[in-house]
């Protein structure tokens, strides 16, 4: 499958490299160039439309192991931004969610005034909220993780709120007359049955919450280039066709994000395991 | 002296239940009284209220006409004062607690101390010893359920609400647990309200049994039990159980043969007289045919 991916990979780049290696060849008056030649050279421009596996891979290596972790021109510095943006926001976003959850399952005047704008908060599309949240609180002074994070915190509340409401609802009515037959406080319903019963739909709901964190932070970041991170490269990369860039950092972004949820789901596992779910 | 020892007194207690295809009658005109260490059993077919009464005992349902005290105050207040401890249909276990922590559950709950000690003794009861640390789904239906009469019995509550504890038993745990049940209810002077569809059960465990009717749920008989206290196993093939047991048999099956037939079935397995009938469908008052 891989190989299948990387062998089309390399045929899409020859195919829309080929104009511009055309131009460059008729430029430097090569006639009769053979294929085999014409193909390694569409895959190592410097600026190609689409640049060639190795190329990405290369500039990720270089970009990271290769150069000095300080330096702004290391990949591993931007996406140590990138990642505080978007674990401050997925935390942020999960403890809202939660909390508004909580709130909804509790009291029936927050169930029908809260839903139906947590639903509309979500259909205003993230780009045009971005720059208004960046720009605007960079004007009041506010800078840097925060303003990346309250995106985050804005995408990744709303699959926690709606998988904590139902998983806060779980409990089946003959587990709840259990504990009105002990007398047990509201207190003691939710620590000892509600929120137990929701764990598994918190697992589910951060694994895709800290996902969409990180896109997020990126498009934070788009709006505001001097922060750094890897929505920084991914913008300046394309002012200036560095298509190379432009690809290692989304390799990097792709990279982190499925660590993101592995580390997840690994706490999901530690989890189960203490609450004595199958194997 | 009587009514000081009366641990549920119900008097002309009624509930309907208005549901969107009309009112179901679940009780009605119950007049009962169930005194200090009395094993009391509740039989008759599906549908005819036995759990809704004991969830009216417990506070978990409100009657909607007559009265009810329990100790003497209202179910609510007996239930604030925890007086009793519930064993339902189901067990009810929480899957993410092992038995020793659901057992526990409430003795959290009531801030008791003496947990460990609580904990075992009542396993022991049930003859769980050996499974504290398993999860639920590692037990048995038979072993849960005997998990959620554990977890009942452990804040030691001096009246029991059972709602077919045994029903999903097989025979031979079935006889040991009855068996333990009697020699607890005898030790602890504890006061019962057992349900159940078994009439042997039902003979075997009470002093009082209470045969119950549907459409509308009432109370169509209270026969006082004239065993002796000390029971052995073997007492149900004496002619006085025998007897006994032919007597709540005539009680549940009035009049016509069809519903006599019906009746002396539910002392096996099926639960309900009409195999095909639900509890809606019984309380509409049309049983299927029967053939
Ligand atoms: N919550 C409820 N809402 C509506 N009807 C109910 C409810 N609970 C019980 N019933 C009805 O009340 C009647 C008595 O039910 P129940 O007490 O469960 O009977 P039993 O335990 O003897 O089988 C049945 O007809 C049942 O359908
Ligand atoms: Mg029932």
């Amino acid at each position: 499958m891989l190989a299948a991916i990387v062998l089309f990979w390399y045929a899409a780049a020859i195919w829309m490299n080929a104009p511009w290696q055309d131009t460059l060849n008729s430029r430097a008056n090569l006639t009769n160039v053979p294929f085999t030649d014409f193909a390694l050279s569409t895959w190592a421009q410097a600026k190609p439309v689409l640049p060639s596996p190795h190329q990405v891979f290369a500039e990720v290596w270089n970009a990271t192991i290769g150069t000095d972790i300080t330096s702004k021109r290391s990949l591993a510095y931007h996406a140590g931004i990138t990642l505080g943006g978007t674990l401050l926001g997925f935390a942020l976003g999960t403890l809202l969610g939660v909390g508004l959850a909580v709130m909804i399952v509790h009291n029936d005047a927050s169930n029908r005034s809260l839903m139906p704008w947590i639903i509309a908060s979500q259909t205003i599309p993230i780009l045009a909220i971005a720059p208004m949240v960046v720009v605007g609180l960079g004007a009041v002074g506010v800078t840097g993780m925060l303003p990346k994070a309250l995106i985050s915190m804005y995408l990744s509340f709303f699959p926690v709120v709606v998988g904590m409401v139902k998983g806060l609802r779980t409990p089946e009515s003959i587990q709840l007359d259990l504990m009105r037959t002990y007398n047990a406080s509201p207190w003691q319903v939710f620590s000892k049955l509600r929120w137990p019963s929701a764990i598994p739909f918190l697992f589910a709901s951060m694994k895709v919450g800290i996902a969409i964190s990180l896109i997020g932070a990126v498009v934070g970041e788009l709006s505001n280039n001097a922060g750094g991170g890897l929505g920084v490269r991914l913008l300046t990369g394309s002012y200036n066709g560095q298509t190379v860039q432009i690809w290692a950092a989304l390799f990097i972004a792709a990279g982190l994000a499925a660590a993101l949820v592995i580390a997840v789901g690994f706490a999901e596992r530690l989890a189960n395991a203490r609450m004595g779910a199958r194997a | 002296m009587s009514l000081a020892a009366s641990v549920v007194s119900a008097k002309n207690l009624g509930l309907t239940f208005s549901t969107n295809d009309g009112d179901v009658i679940a009780l009605s005109d119950v007049n009962l009284e169930i005194g200090a260490g009395e094993f009391v059993s509740f039989i008759g077919p599906s549908g005819c209220g036995k759990t809704t009464f004991l969830r009216v005992i417990a506070d978990l349902e409100q009657p909607t006409s007559g009265s009810i005290t329990v100790n003497g105050t209202s179910p609510s207040d007996a239930r604030l004062n925890r007086a009793y401890g519930y064993v339902f249909q189901a067990p009810a276990l929480y899957p993410w607690r092992t038995i020793e922590q659901n057992v526990a559950l409430p003795l959290e709950i009531m801030g008791l101390s003496d947990r460990a000690a609580r904990i075992q003794r009542t396993l022991e009861l049930v003859n769980l010893t050996g499974f504290e640390k398993k999860f639920p789904w590692q037990l048995s239906g038979g072993m849960q359920q005997r998990a959620s009469i554990a977890r009942a019995l452990s804040f030691d509550a001096d009246l029991l609400l059972m709602d077919e504890p045994f029903g999903a038993l097989d025979e031979i745990v079935r006889d040991h647990l009855n068996s333990e049940l009697l020699k607890l209810w005898a030790r602890t002077k504890k006061t019962i309200a057992f349900v159940t569809h078994s009439i042997p059960e039902a003979v075997y465990l009470s002093t009082k049994i209470v045969v119950m009717s549907p459409r509308p749920g009432r109370v169509t008989d209270i026969i006082e039990s004239d065993l002796p206290a000390e029971r052995p196993l073997d007492i149900r093939e004496t002619p006085e159980f025998l007897r006994l047991a032919a007597r709540v048999r005539d009680a549940c099956a009035p009049a016509t043969r069809t519903r006599s037939r019906a009746c002396a079935s539910f002392s096996t397995a099926r639960p309900c007289p009409f195999s095909s009938c639900s509890p809606r469908s019984c309380s509409s008052g049309t049983p299927p045919p029967s053939g």
